[in-house]
């Protein structure tokens, strides 16, 4: 916790060689990863600006100023404001489900796993080293006619399994899912921040178990689940795998959109309209998300 | 936790819970291993009649030999340019106090809080516009900017633990910038950096929606199995993915092994 104080006079290169430096050593280290911000995030999102002002069907960005890319979405006529819609509500509903599924795990590994739980925390991890749509297809495999859900059923002399592939719900269930670990941790360092002390202490003056969990637990771990709600939403509202490989298709996600006007339509300035209007969103609630967010606090302590 | 019957209830509740968890999330794994040592074409549950057949395909196939080279030339030149961007970014992070850090560490945050197939999206009409040609290399670039910024977080959050003083205490003993970063920080902070590079390493080998748009012509695993899963299902695509799963597993194990015995030695 004093850690981040105590680098203040950490430096200890000559006084006369300090002053040569107009940057300090801090901001020296940074650059590299600015310049790859600047190049790799920062252009990539200009360049999309400026195609979804440009004439649609077109190439001429930054030539031409139109706003029929952002009209035609707007258009009711056109349903590609469905997928928005769609989108938002599946992200929307990602997050409520999560944050029920993560919490009694976080909570697990914050205070009840003790030794065990960077093991946990590993089984948790691994998941993202393979990509999704293994995973994704691993429950097509699971829930298919004749699969292992089907085929244990009908074995057991049951009538066999659901139909629930290649529906909207499994598209959901994918993006519970896959977003998973993007909830459960944020919320673990939330919940790592409670002092036990303090629980200990609301217990000893006479707290229920709901008021030490209402009143000391929910708020002081509230930075960190929102952490976890808000990272696991802007990932979802833009998620494209789930509704493709476990959805079939049979709905259509803003993101897919996106990728059709980047590809089979060939109209960049469209396709380029739609991320902008996603990337405001995202960014939006992302800016206030972390705006007031102390990192050395959440990340430094151990 | 104090010896009550209540809470112990709960600790119960909270360990069966996330026991169910673990087991549906490696279930679909499982069910790719299963779907992959089949004898049939086509996958039926419970498997007629086993057989390594579709695995020996896999290994044997010379396309799928090039996406593994394909992929591994990815993975290990996004490892080495992320370790090195990275740990002077955590440096900046979480190791020097300077005037731009509050904003810098939340600059940082953005492309993780971006979604990456838009990011890909993204970064394809970026190097269209530039004239690019798409390649694997133009896919590293794109894995980079999503990959330095968590392995930048993995290292800042090791470094947070760095007691400067130390450093402090080569310098006043004399030695050079050079022997002080040989000799004191580097090895207090390898933890970091292997996990670091670990980090980059396996994320780079599992990513699927910035290659998907990024690699131009070269084809990495996870995106031919994408497609492959839309058009042309045969065994060896549970086969591949079961392979790959298990590559990742066994390198995360003994990176593991490695660090443990690492720290065993260095505490005496």
């Amino acid at each position: 916790m004093a850690a981040p104080d105590a680098t203040m006079h950490g430096d200890a290169a000559p006084r006369a060689e300090r002053r040569l430096q107009v940057l300090s050593i801090g901001a020296r280290c940074a650059i590299p990863v600015y310049v790859l911000l600047a190049l790799g995030f920062l252009a990539p999102l200009v360049a999309i600006v400026g195609f979804s002002f440009a004439t649609p069907r077109g190439y001429d960005a930054f030539q031409t100023f139109t706003l029929a890319n952002y009209a035609g979405i707007l258009d009711p006529a056109n349903t590609v404001w469905v997928s928005f819609v769609r989108s938002l509500v599946l992200a929307g509903l990602t997050v409520a489900i999560l944050a029920v599924v993560a919490y009694p795990i976080a909570y697990g590994l914050a205070r009840v796993f003790g030794r065990r739980a960077g093991l946990v925390s590993l089984l948790f991890v691994f998941p993202l080293f393979v990509s999704e749509n293994i995973r994704l297809y691993g429950w097509v495999l699971f829930f298919i006619k004749g699969g292992v859900l089907d085929g244990t059923l009908r074995w057991l002399g049951l009538p066999g399994g659901p139909e629930f592939l290649f529906s909207p719900a499994a598209t959901l269930f994918g993006m519970v899912y896959v977003y998973l670990p993007f909830m459960l941790f944020p919320m673990t360092l939330g919940l790592s921040t409670v002092p036990a002390d303090l629980i200990e202490a609301g217990r000893d003056m006479g707290a229920s178990r709901l008021q030490i969990w209402r009143e000391i637990e929910l708020p002081l771990a509230m930075p960190g689940i929102l952490i976890g709600m808000l990272l696991t939403f802007v990932l979802a509202v833009g998620a494209v795998a789930e509704a493709k490989v476990l959805g079939g298709q049979s709905i259509i996600v803003i993101t897919h959109d996106i990728e059709i006007a980047f590809t089979y339509a060939q109209n960049w300035p469209l396709g380029s309209a739609l991320a902008v209007l996603l990337t405001i969103l995202v960014g939006v609630l992302t800016f206030f998300g972390i705006a007031r967010l102390d990192l050395d606090r959440i990340l430094g302590r151990r | 936790m104090s010896g009550a019957s209540a809470p112990r209830a709960t600790d119960r509740l909270v360990r069966g819970w996330t026991a169910f968890v673990i087991v549906a999330i490696y279930l679909p794994i499982l069910c790719g291993v299963l779907a992959s040592i089949g004898k049939s074409r086509y996958f039926r549950f419970p498997v007629p009649q086993y057989s390594l057949e579709w695995w020996q395909r896999t290994v044997d196939s010379i396309e799928i030999g090039q996406l593994v080279r394909t992929s591994l030339k990815m993975a290990s030149a996004v490892t080495v340019i992320a370790v090195v961007v990275a740990f002077l970014g955590a440096l900046a992070y979480a190791r020097y106090e300077w005037k731009g850090r509050k904003l810098y560490q939340k600059l940082v945050l953005l492309p993780i809080f971006f979604p990456q197939p838009v990011m890909g999206l993204a970064l394809l009409l970026w190097f269209n516009a530039l004239g690019v040609t798409l390649s694997w290399q133009t896919a590293v670039f794109a894995h980079l900017v999503w990959i330095v910024p968590v392995v930048t977080l993995v290292m800042a959050i090791q470094m947070y633990g760095f007691d400067p003083a130390l450093e402090e205490a080569a310098f006043d003993l004399g030695a050079s910038r050079l022997q002080v970063l040989r000799e004191v920080t580097l090895p207090i902070l390898w933890p970091g950096i292997w996990s670091g590079a670990l980090f980059a390493f396996l994320l780079s080998w599992g990513n699927f929606p910035l290659s998907l748009y990024t690699t131009g012509p070269d084809t990495s695993v996870p995106e031919w199995l994408y497609a492959k899963m839309v058009a042309g299902y045969t065994p060896m695509v549970p086969a591949l993915g079961s392979m790959a799963t298990i590559a990742a597993a066994a390198i995360l194990l003994v990176a593991s092994l490695a660090l443990r015995l690492r720290r065993r030695r260095a505490e005496p």
